[in-house]
């Protein structure tokens, strides 16, 4: 009888772990493949930041620190005004809210966030830059953005960075006999000055304007996508039950595998697969043509700091990317780079040029699969009821960086 | 140059590689044909050669760049070591190519190949199509994968 007892609030665990685990009617079925899907789309399945053969320094903290200084430092611009931080606010996921970023005058883009993008083959919208360190010299001498030149940053390292510079990449060029402002830029006087110097000296120029782009990315490398409600779901024990997602927001993640079809391109735990697609975003009237990454591709490939350039530090086996990559041609006109999903419902606008405002019109524009203004899309319509656009904007909500 | 794979690691790779065309019926790959043909080794469409191809590392990761190998036998399985091979590949419901260009950098004898610049951006169906000119004369033959 004592014995009976004792067992009976066992027998009411056990009928208590039977009713938790009854099948609910109205829950949706997951399938192992689904799971491991979802799985794959997490924080946890982001492997480490992978070498950058090219960047001798990439992970060298002495090249960070002195990455991070120049980063926000806005004595690398035409007007002492631009800094990368600029268009790349730290507390606003390294981007700028803007439609068309302001450098020192308006670009004809959207500054894209820089966390995790280490992972990425390409940089840029239109992949025109196959390393972070020779994507961070673009920007350095835009016209519209920090508008400087080579020799001009040069000296600036010369006259603020010359210890730290040394300590990292070894002994500066003589920087008295360079021109004060000289590239090859738009500037026709800076342009002309570049074209008066002798070889030896762009080609030493150079490399030091190639390793102030190395040090910039060792910086840069270090900025991870921090973790969203999405990722700590996952890894609860209630997975893939609701619990730190919402019915609704579970819901909308089944649209975003299923009906929605967008994992197809937002795959992996980036929510990118880092590639270019052509999917109908509406040109900007007012700007110039914009070929996305048909040009780029043709850029990347003729860029002296590319993967294979003498200012790498890379073997040409290294360089897969680059010598495989597919080559300008009529299906990469207007497309351009995946962004990651991870914290793009805080980030409006959305699209290369902030064409659309809201995430309720981007999910308008995937469900109408528009023509493509040049090219082909390749979206096809889609078939979404008002509320399962609703869930899955919410669902985009779960993947913010947690405050 | 990247590490030449051995025999054994080629031979090795084929039967990972075929567990990783499992088709699987979840949400998301709901779309893809039931009656897929996954074999990797097939005689090509006029029956002049046959091919097999498989990655050089078992598991294929999606974003990855990684190598495969081809191997090619006349319609009487002898090894062929000279041929012109052409790489290409598409997803059948997604009207896109590969990420890739994909080229043969190597003819390592005995009838195999090295193919580099793989890369596969997402889960599903892709096609591999390659067109094989070599001592037969010129012919085709695509293989069905399931990521």
């Amino acid at each position: 009888m004592r014995r009976i007892l004792f067992a009976l609030p066992f027998a009411a665990i056990g009928a208590g772990a039977l009713a938790i685990h009854l099948p609910d009617p109205a829950a949706p079925t997951w399938s192992e493949e689904d799971l491991s899907l979802v799985r794959s789309l997490s924080l946890d399945a982001l492997p480490p930041v992978p070498a950058d053969p090219s960047n001798r320094v990439a992970d060298d903290p002495r090249a960070a620190a002195l990455g991070r200084s120049i980063f926000f430092d806005t004595r690398f611009s035409s007007n002492g005004k631009v800094a990368c931080a600029t268009c790349h606010l730290p507390d606003r996921q390294f981007q700028d809210d803007r439609a068309l970023s302001k450098g020192v005058s308006e670009t004809s883009r959207r500054a894209m966030p820089i966390a995790g993008m280490a992972h990425s083959p390409f940089l840029f919208w239109d992949g025109r830059k196959d390393s972070f360190w020779s994507q961070a010299l673009g920007p350095l001498e835009s016209a519209v953005e920090h508008g400087g030149d080579r020799t001009q940053y040069a000296h600036v390292i010369g006259a603020h960075y010359a210890e730290a510079y040394v300590e990292v990449f070894g002994p500066l060029p003589d920087l008295d006999v360079l021109p004060a402002r000289a590239g090859p830029v738009a500037d026709p006087a800076a342009a002309t000055a570049w074209e008066g110097m002798a070889r030896s000296d762009r080609e030493a120029v150079n490399l030091v304007f190639a390793n102030v782009g190395k040090a910039i990315a060792a910086f840069e490398r270090t900025i991870a996508p921090p973790e969203t409600r999405f990722d700590l779901w996952v890894a609860s024990r209630e997975f893939p039950g609701p619990g730190l997602l919402t019915t609704e927001e579970i819901a909308g993640l089944r649209v975003f595998l299923g009906a929605g079809g967008c994992v197809n391109c937002h795959g992996g735990p980036l929510l990118s697969d880092g590639h270019f697609h052509n999917t109908g975003v509406p040109a900007v009237p007012g700007l110039p043509e914009d070929r996305g990454r048909e040009t780029g591709a043709l850029l990347v490939r003729e860029d002296p700091f590319n993967c294979l350039g003498p200012y790498s530090d890379a073997q040409p086996a290294d360089c897969a990317e680059l010598r495989f990559m597919v080559p300008a041609g009529a299906d990469m006109l207007r497309a351009f780079k995946t962004p990651s999903l991870r914290g793009a419902a805080s980030r409006p606008p959305y699209m290369h040029a902030g064409q659309i405002p809201d995430l309720e019109r981007v999910i308008a524009h995937y469900v109408a699969a528009p023509e493509a203004p040049a090219g082909q899309s390749e979206l096809r319509p889609l078939t979404l009821d008002h509320t399962q656009r609703h869930e899955l904007a919410a669902f985009l909500g779960a993947l913010d960086p947690l405050p | 140059m990247p590490n030449l794979p051995t025999r054994r690691a080629i031979l090795a790779g084929i039967p990972l590689a075929l567990v990783a065309t499992t088709v699987s019926a979840g949400l998301f790959s709901q779309d893809i044909p039931e009656n897929l043909d996954l074999a990797l080794r097939r005689p090509t469409d006029a029956h002049h050669y046959t091919v097999a191809i498989g990655p050089v590392e078992p598991e294929v990761r999606i974003g990855r760049m990684h190598a495969w190998t081809l191997a090619l036998a006349d319609r009487r399985g002898r090894p062929i070591d000279t041929a012109r091979i052409a790489i290409d590949g598409r997803m059948p419901q997604h009207g896109h190519g590969l990420p890739s260009a994909p080229a043969v950098t190597q003819a390592l004898g005995d009838g195999q190949f090295l193919i580099e610049g793989m890369k596969f951006n997402m889960h599903g169906w892709w096609e591999i199509d390659l067109a094989i000119d070599g001592p037969a004369g010129a012919d085709t033959v695509s293989f069905n994968l399931v990521l």
